[in-house]
């Protein structure tokens, strides 16, 4: 058990547990911040992603260690109030979601994504979000969101 | 003059389906306007029939409120439950449209047990396309009262009144106005809408879903939808059960000494199920690790390899599934017999958000499980089951469920959290692990299809002997042009019959149609190629169905195709099917890595007539879904296991569709206004596995008779030819 000090959705947040537990569940169940799902633990399918410091990390692997310090954002914290990111709008927009159980971990991934790469091809959004499985198989409309959100984070242009 | 009063409206036509016990549900909406409609979907189209809780063939129902309030606000209440196809949206946009009120004035509340009427489950995506019409026709009632009940108020005829935004006004004077909310407060008014809504009717309802975003949208890119495993009464506990290592081990010892030291940790037994409690997941997690358990070992010998020999022995149950004509006779005219067999693994339905349900104990010792199901009522039963009670002491509450596709029908998972909390006195959170979830899925059955056909000189199939071991019958009718043919099935999806499977299997998104078009637009293929032609004109050849001649010729003309014998080595092929009532063609364009066998499909056209199109943003995104989720199965999904244990338990080593798998997808609607709205959520996957098998023949001249098609097995099939 440690006082665990970091910064979360740009709140300044200490937690003291023990600090092998992994980051998703003192999300869900010490924050009750259930935005982050967890699917598999084991860092394949990406549901829990992240941003620590704006990388995408998978929660259900980063233990809490790791997190000290650090910058954390969920995908409750994407949003201005009730102003949508462009990447959320733009998933509301193209339906890039069935279930939407993927979604939270699809929009962080995305995010994340353009941080990198503000102009992807759609090749390079497929590489980017390969490692997030949707079940539903909404994989193309994903693309398309993400292709739109990078549209319109460049202020519109093709 | 008619008032509006209790009396009940039933127009022309047939249909209540049962007595709804209205208690509940007035204690919600004691006042104001209801429509309460229970009727029978529009003749001809298809419709679920099974009802897991009995294990029996039920008749469907489509039974749903809809309340108008005094503040105004409509209110849908519907058994259905939203996980993925959209209803939570299209519902409401059809009441907002027919009632002319904004959107956001009309809440939907969905597959609580407590407050919405009986529905035995929600089942591909039927619900837009039946209860829709339905709905339509219940709102225009509703409207019809309200609008009578603003023309005695406002003392102005009926028809000289409009309608807007929820406010009826005088079309000559607008100050003489009434809102919904005025006109249906402080009474209570109850109709019933009975009947079949006429097919003329339906056709007119065309509009749905395509302009209005989904309205769980925000929720679900915000992270604000809850799922079952989100819910946190307080003090509530996660359970992680002791689990067996194989299915048909028992437990011989357990000792929980070492779980039990940790801080926290509860244990907590209720005959065979023990459970540790913590109220952090992982840390319950940790625990469950430090519980020692020994098992004796599965009686179990099958695996994934020997599987289909054992199926092919033990499957006894024979159903004939369509017969005509004589087989043997037809043989003799035949100048070659082709043989086949084909055979697929169990594929796991692997939804993302894995069985979850929380239970908690409420001061009147009522229940109440928040599930993650596609069968709320049903599982009212089956809890108050397990737990001795009367049905209505256990209220089942589905928020958002996170993918079904089948696999959310049985819910174990509700019963162990309902178990458990009354056996902890305390909430309590049961969210299955992956491993978990693939341990006691109910897959997709593995199935062997065996198939023996005649081809004759002028290349007409002359006889066709089908015998499907595992799937079932769904999928397998005869459409091709046969005089002579005979289907029997063996076993079937719908229940482990004798013990055919090491573990259970249930519907899975088509269930059963995926092996049945597999094996057959395959072996098809395979004439084709015996008798040397494209695979298109052959069968077109033995095709006279007018309905499947025309899907298969609109995808031919959007693909593209053009004539040529397989292998023609351009990697394109072609399946047809037919599922829930509507026709399928697809073609699709693949590659292969000849040094690996690996297959890589780059674009997929398909082609598909469902009758009356109600919804084609949602019939578009369905078919799409079908065709990425089908190159799952057809390309890499399937369930190693061996002597009762499952090997495959995680993504790592069951993989899905990826990103990077995404072909070109083309999707085709017919336009097809004379027959009623069939099944659309499921019919673009059943040609999947034999499209893209025979584009791999056609690539290579290799013919795989598995699925998946691994790069393993499409290696062993190109150096065998
Ligand atoms: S839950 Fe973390 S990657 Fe799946
Ligand atoms: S939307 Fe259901 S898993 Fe992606």
């Amino acid at each position: 058990m440690k006082p665990i000090a970091f910064t979360l959705n740009g709140v300044a947040k200490t937690v003291t547990t023990d600090e092998a537990r992994n980051l998703l569940w003192v999300l869900r169940d010490d924050f009750g911040m259930t935005g982050t799902k967890f699917g598999c633990g084991a860092s394949f399918c990406g549901a829990c992603t992240v941003l620590v410091d704006g990388k995408e990390v998978r929660s259900c692997m980063t233990p809490m260690r790791n997190v000290a310090g650090k910058k954390v954002v969920t995908v409750e914290g994407l949003a201005q109030g009730d102003t949508l990111s462009p990447v959320q709008e733009a998933f509301v927009e193209h339906v890039g979601y069935q279930c939407g159980y993927c979604t939270s971990g699809m929009v962080i991934g995305a995010t994340a994504l353009l941080a990198a790469n503000p102009r992807p091809t759609r090749e390079q959004i497929a590489q980017g979000m390969e490692r997030h499985l949707c079940r539903c198989a909404a994989h193309l409309r994903i693309v398309d969101a993400i292709e739109a959100a990078a549209t319109k984070m460049a202020g519109g242009k093709k | 003059m008619t008032r509006p009063t209790d009396e009940m409206i039933v127009p022309e036509g047939w249909g209540f389906v049962e007595t709804i016990d209205r208690r509940d549900f007035l204690r919600l909406t004691s006042t104001g306007l209801m429509v309460v409609f229970a009727v029978k979907p529009p003749e001809g189209t298809f419709r679920p029939v099974w009802n897991f809780a009995t294990q029996q063939r039920t008749p469907p129902d489509f039974n749903a409120f809809l309340h108008v309030g005094a503040d105004g606000r409509v209110t849908l209440l519907v058994g259905k439950i939203e996980m993925g196809q959209g209803i939570i949206t299209a519902l409401p946009q059809i009441a907002a449209e027919e009632l002319n009120v904004p959107l956001g004035m009309v809440d939907c509340v969905m597959g609580d047990t407590d407050l919405t009427p009986f529905d035995s489950g929600t089942f591909g995506s039927l619900s837009v396309r039946v209860l829709g019409p339905i709905l339509r026709a219940a709102a225009a009632e509703a409207r019809a009262v309200l609008v009578q009940l603003a023309s005695e108020k406002l003392g102005v005829p009926a028809a000289d009144l409009e309608v807007k935004d929820g406010v009826i006004s005088a079309k000559a004077d607008g100050s003489k106005k009434a809102t919904y909310g005025e006109l249906a407060g402080g009474k209570k008014i109850e109709r019933r809408f009975e009947g079949k809504v006429a097919l003329e009717k339906v056709a007119e309802f065309t509009v749905v879903g395509k302009s209005a975003p989904r309205r769980d949208g925000i929720e679900k890119v915000t992270g604000k939808a809850k799922y079952a495993g989100d819910i946190a009464p307080p003090e509530a506990l996660h359970a992680r059960i002791v689990r067996p290592p194989a299915h048909g081990a028992t437990l011989t010892s357990i000792d929980t000494t070492a779980a039990e030291k940790m801080a926290g940790v509860r244990i907590v037994k209720d005959g065979d199920l023990v459970a540790v409690l913590h109220a952090h997941r992982d840390e319950a997690d940790k625990a469950l690790k430090l519980v020692k358990t020994t098992f004796t070992p599965s009686p179990s010998t099958l695996n994934n390899e020997n599987i289909f020999a054992h199926l092919e022995q033990v499957a006894v149950e024979l159903r004939n599934i369509g017969t005509a004509g004589d087989v043997s006779a037809g043989e003799k005219t035949a100048a070659q017999v082709v043989v086949g067999k084909y055979t697929k693994g169990y594929v796991a339905h692997a939804p993302m958000e894995t069985h979850s349900a929380v239970a908690a104990v409420g001061p009147d010792g009522r229940v109440t499980v928040w599930a993650s199901t596609q069968t709320p009522f049903p599982l009212q039963t089956q809890v108050a089951r397990a737990l001795k009670l009367q049905p209505d002491k256990v209220r089942v509450i589905t928020p958002f469920v996170g993918g079904g596709f089948g696999g959310k029908s049985a819910g174990a998972q509700a019963v162990e959290a309902a178990r458990l909390t009354v056996a902890a006195g305390k909430p309590v959170r049961v969210t299955w692990s992956r491993e978990e979830e693939f341990f006691f899925d109910t897959f997709d059955p593995a199935t062997v299809v065996n198939i023996r056909a005649g081809l004759d000189a002028a290349r007409h199939i002359v006889s066709w002997d089908y015998e499907v071991i595992g799937a079932g019958e769904r999928g397998s009718r005869m459409y091709y042009d046969v005089p002579n043919h005979r289907s029997v099935a063996k076993g079937s999806w719908s229940g482990n019959v004798g013990g055919m499977h090491p573990f259970n299997v249930g519907p899975w998104r088509a269930p059963g149609a995926n092996a049945n078009v597999w094996a057959r637009e395959s072996h098809i293929d395979v004439l084709a190629a015996k008798a040397g032609m494209d695979p298109v004109e052959f069968r077109l050849l033995n095709l006279k169905d007018a309905r499947m001649r025309r899907v298969l010729e609109a995808c031919a003309k959007k693909f593209g195709w053009t004539s040529k014998a397989a292998p023609s080595k351009r990697g394109v092929g072609v399946a047809c099917g037919e599922d829930a009532g509507t026709y399928v063609a697809s073609m699709a364009e693949v590659k292969v890595d000849a040094a690996t066998g690996a297959v890589k499909v780059v674009r997929v056209v398909c082609a598909q007539d469902m009758g009356v199109l109600v919804n084609p943003e949602g019939a578009t995104q369905q078919m799409e879904g079908c065709i990425m989720m089908g190159l799952g199965y057809t390309l890499s999904e399937e369930v190693r296991f061996s002597n009762g244990e499952v090997i495959d338990k995680n993504f790592g080593g069951y993989s899905l569709p990826k990103f990077s798998w995404l072909p070109k997808i083309e999707t085709q609607i017919l336009d097809s206004p004379d027959l009623p709205a069939q099944g659309g959520g499921e019919p673009a996957i059943v040609t999947m596995g034999a499209v893209i098998a025979n584009a791999v023949f056609d690539a290579t001249g290799a013919r795989v008779t598995q699925l998946p098609l691994t790069p393993a097995r499409v290696k062993a099939a190109m150096a065998k030819k």
